[in-house]
């Protein structure tokens, strides 16, 4: 029935949108202001899930295992970048020249981070069943986690945003990430800012991970891809702009619901030929400055 | 004659007007100021005549070609030479292969032989000779603006586009450069100089454009600019002469 | 003497291939050929690598996604031609590849080319992988296999044609162009140079030996799938060797190629180790960019200085 498929491509988009916004968000935060483009985010999404999932199978309920991922995830990213990356950011010649060894040292953060992770849990897929029953809904039967998720990642997008927008700190972060000069002349304390941030973009990735192992299986090598996708929806709304990810991501969760519907394997290929075309047509993205 | 003509010039930064309608014309062999306050347009104009950043609108016509919309390489091979505001030397090279580069690249199919003479011949003619052989970084920052501006004569250009030259330079520098920016005219260059610097412009300069928020101002001789109203108002006091 | 110093390096780098050409007579053991061979990909790979990225400052990621293709070359046509000719074609087949990936990424400036050179990898992984299931019905190949001195031989070979390009490139008007555009290419741009299309070619021309010998070491599996063939540490290896072996000359991107080969194999044979070997990788990369801005023969460069003392400024970018 059409119904039933459109229904089923919309509520697909709405989850993956919701699950794509969130992890671009994390990724857009870290390269706005900290202009890092972090390669290592995936393995941080991975490291939510799976931990998640270790938790869970230890009797800890999902969503109390995502509250206390949270202040987690929000340490390991402030850390990395007060020691690694603010370090890094001392010692390089050029603006150009950090951006470029910030992104190298991701890459090697994130070999770090996977094969910890491998050496933990192998590379097995693990998955747990969590509020597995479904309702139906208009002729068709959903299930309540994917409902669930869906929700979650809505409220915490629309949060996020309203965070950025009207809490003191979130202006603070968007003077920073449009011109770092002046919003240090406004005594606005960039370092600690950047850290803050990447430490934001973590906290987003590893909610992610904890949304993503409710409704999926996963195993230690799903970084990689979803770091792929969060540089694919930040290039389509807009590097350092971050409703420009949030946007992107629900434009890319819909096209990639519905390429899945005819054919699974074909999503990442859609999501390339998006980002050549728009590389070719329009560089600075939807949302981008 | 002109050697350069600019008409309807436009270009915006999202919402941001950069340079809005400016018309102006450089005479052959003449030595034209572009001043203004700071984020007037200056430099955004040098980019939209040497190719840089597209323009939204307007034309810009070169020695009787039409040079809007071509690339900085080819409007270098054309014979518009620039230097800029924030140096944009060779560090990693010395002062030689800077110019070398010029020279090597700036014409067609130049020989290492003859671009190597073009090298020599414009060390001698900017006063770098001796500091040939030294690293961009560790000459001092009179000179190191003269690397660019060497390297720039290097390409052989008909017409040369000098960004603030003289920022940063004490007064016994600036005349310096005063007397090369001269001499460079008198070998036959024409000059578009932006600059800050009110000795200079107000005393080799033979005709003045005045910008602001991204429009033209004014336009006329040192003794007319400074007598304009317009352009005191818009400089508050600033001592014009 | 001014001409001895001038051919010092040539004949250096000669009697180097010369020596790994003559090796196997001391040592035509198997695992000795086999890794040998390995090392001296990894040899060609990284030294390829630096003849776009290091002048220019643009660091490419693609490097797995050439790799790959020439696995997938001989997985293809590995039956029906000599492996000489199969790393030729797949050379050629690169150097197209990244001309038309060049010339779409390359008018952006460095964050973006790299983020798509990053994603083609991936890109390639998911098409060959959608291809073969909808079009072959299967994942993955069987791949021909060639005697492994035959292979040892075509990379040493590689790696000669690669020395010698990178050499002549470094001393001619196209590297000099390189160099000026990694220094400011504004200013590149404004001195006549067209920036756009060295860069492209420059990109292609590195990326020929990377298809070429993935052609050649894709006889080491007798299966193939796209996981395998386009593995995105293969673009990770280069770019760690350049790095921590340093880019100032010639000699640093083989030092650190064979440095991490020989590694990797210590490593992934050791019980302790096994397949997490990247771990370290990765950590020594975080610690290379940190603390070892040029690279080991950056460190050996600079002792070299302080002992000579007050020689001079380097006379140029780099010999």
């Amino acid at each position: 029935m059409i119904i039933t498929t459109i229904l089923n491509i919309v509520i697909g988009g709405l989850i993956m949108g919701g699950i794509y916004a969130i992890i671009s968000m994390g990724l857009s935060i870290q390269y706005g202001v900290a202009r890092i483009l972090n390669v290592s985010h995936g393995e941080i999404i991975m490291f939510g899930a799976l931990l998640t999932w270790a938790l869970q199978s230890s009797g800890v309920h999902p969503m109390l295992a995502l509250l206390i991922g949270c202040p987690a995830a929000f340490i390991v990213g402030f850390v990395l970048h007060r020691t690694i990356y603010k370090r890094l950011k001392d010692i390089s010649p050029t603006q150009g020249a950090f951006e470029g060894n910030a992104m190298l040292v991701s890459f090697g953060i994130m070999y770090v981070l996977a094969n910890i992770a491998m050496m933990i849990w192998g590379n097995q897929q693990k998955g747990y069943s969590f509020m597995a029953y479904a309702v139906n809904f208009a002729g068709t039967s959903i299930p309540v986690n994917r409902l669930f998720v869906l929700v979650i990642a809505l409220i915490v997008s629309v949060l996020f945003y309203l965070f950025l927008t009207r809490s003191r700190l979130g202006k603070s972060i968007r003077a920073a990430s449009q011109d770092a000069t002046a919003a240090m002349m406004m005594g606005v304390k960039i370092n600690r800012v950047a850290a803050i941030c990447f430490g934001i973009g973590a906290v987003l990735a590893a909610i992610a991970g904890a949304l993503i192992s409710m409704i999926y299986q996963v195993n230690t090598t799903i970084g990689l891809g979803y770091t792929v996708i969060a540089i694919i929806v930040v290039v389509l709304g807009g590097m350092g702009s971050v409703p420009g990810s949030m946007l992107g991501g629900f434009i890319l969760g819909f096209i990639g619901s519905a390429v899945s519907y005819k054919d699974p394997s074909l999503s990442m290929v859609a999501y390339y030929l998006i980002i050549m075309v728009l590389l070719l047509v329009k560089p600075k993205g939807l949302l981008g400055r | 004659m002109p050697i350069l003509e600019a008409k309807g010039l436009n270009k915006h930064f999202g919402g941001l007007t950069a340079v809005s309608q400016v018309d102006f014309h450089v005479d052959e062999g003449e030595i034209l100021g572009l001043i203004g306050p700071n984020g007037a347009g200056k430099t955004t104009l040098f980019n939209l005549i040497s190719g840089a950043i597209p323009m939204d609108s307007g034309t810009v016509i070169f020695k009787g070609t039409k040079i809007s919309g071509l690339t900085p390489n080819k409007i270098c091979r054309l014979g518009i030479g620039r230097s800029f505001q924030a140096a944009k030397n060779f560090a990693g090279m010395p002062v030689r292969q800077n110019v070398l580069m010029g020279a090597l690249f700036g014409q067609k199919g130049q020989s290492y032989a003859q671009a190597a003479k073009i090298t020599e011949e414009v060390l001698d003619f900017v006063g770098l000779a001796e500091q040939a052989d030294k690293m961009v970084p560790d000459i001092p920052l009179a000179h190191q603006k003269r690397v660019e501006v060497a390297r720039a004569l290097a390409t052989r250009p008909s017409l040369l586009l000098l960004d603030e030259m003289m920022a940063g330079l004490n007064p016994a520098e600036v005349d310096e450069a005063m007397a090369l920016v001269t001499k460079i005219r008198q070998s036959g260059i024409s000059i578009i100089m932006i600059e800050h610097v009110m000795k200079a412009i107000m005393n080799i300069c033979d005709r003045i454009v005045v910008l602001h928020h991204g429009a033209k101002l004014a336009e006329g001789t040192p003794s007319e600019i400074s007598a304009s109203k317009a352009v005191i108002e818009v400089y508050l006091g600033e001592a014009l002469s | 003497m001014k001409i001895l110093n001038k051919i010092k390096y040539p004949l250096v780098m000669l009697a180097f291939v010369a020596l790994l050409a003559v090796s196997p007579i001391f040592n035509s053991s198997d695992y000795y050929i086999r890794q040998m061979s390995s090392i001296i990909m990894f040899m060609v790979v990284s030294l390829s690598w630096t003849i776009f990225s290091a002048p220019t400052g643009y660091i490419s990621l693609a490097t797995a996604a050439f790799y790959g293709v020439g696995i997938y070359f001989t997985a293809f046509l590995g039956e029906y031609l000599p492996l000489p000719v199969l790393m030729l074609l797949a050379g050629l087949i690169s150097f197209v590849l990244a001309f038309l990936v060049g010339a779409i990424t390359l008018r952006l400036r460095g964050v973006y080319f790299t983020i798509f050179t990053f994603g083609l990898v991936e890109l390639l992984k998911n098409v060959v992988l959608w291809a073969e299931i909808k079009y072959s019905h299967t994942r993955g190949r069987f791949v021909a296999s060639f005697p492994p001195m035959t292979v040892f031989y075509c990379i040493l070979g590689t790696l000669v044609v690669v020395m010698i390009l990178a050499y002549i490139i470094k001393r001619s008007r196209f590297g000099y162009a390189l160099v000026s555009i990694g220094e400011s290419e504004d200013a590149a741009a404004h001195i006549g140079i067209n920036t756009t299309m060295v860069k492209i070619l420059a990109f292609a021309v590195s990326s020929f030996a990377m298809g070429a010998v993935g052609a050649a070491m894709a006889t080491r599996w007798n299966y193939i799938d796209p996981p395998i063939a386009f593995n995105a540490t293969m673009s990770f290896m280069p770019v760690l060797m350049a790095i921590f072996g340093g880019m100032s000359n010639m000699a640093g991107p083989l030092i650190g190629a064979a440095v991490f080969a020989y590694l990797q194999e210590i490593l992934i044979t050791s019980p302790a180790v096994g397949k997490t070997y990247m771990l370290i990788f990765g950590a020594v990369m975080v610690v290379a960019i940190l603390f070892l801005p040029n690279g080991l023969t950056g460190v050996v460069n600079k002792l070299r200085k302080t002992r000579k003392g007050a020689e001079g400024s380097h006379a140029h970018t780099g010999s």
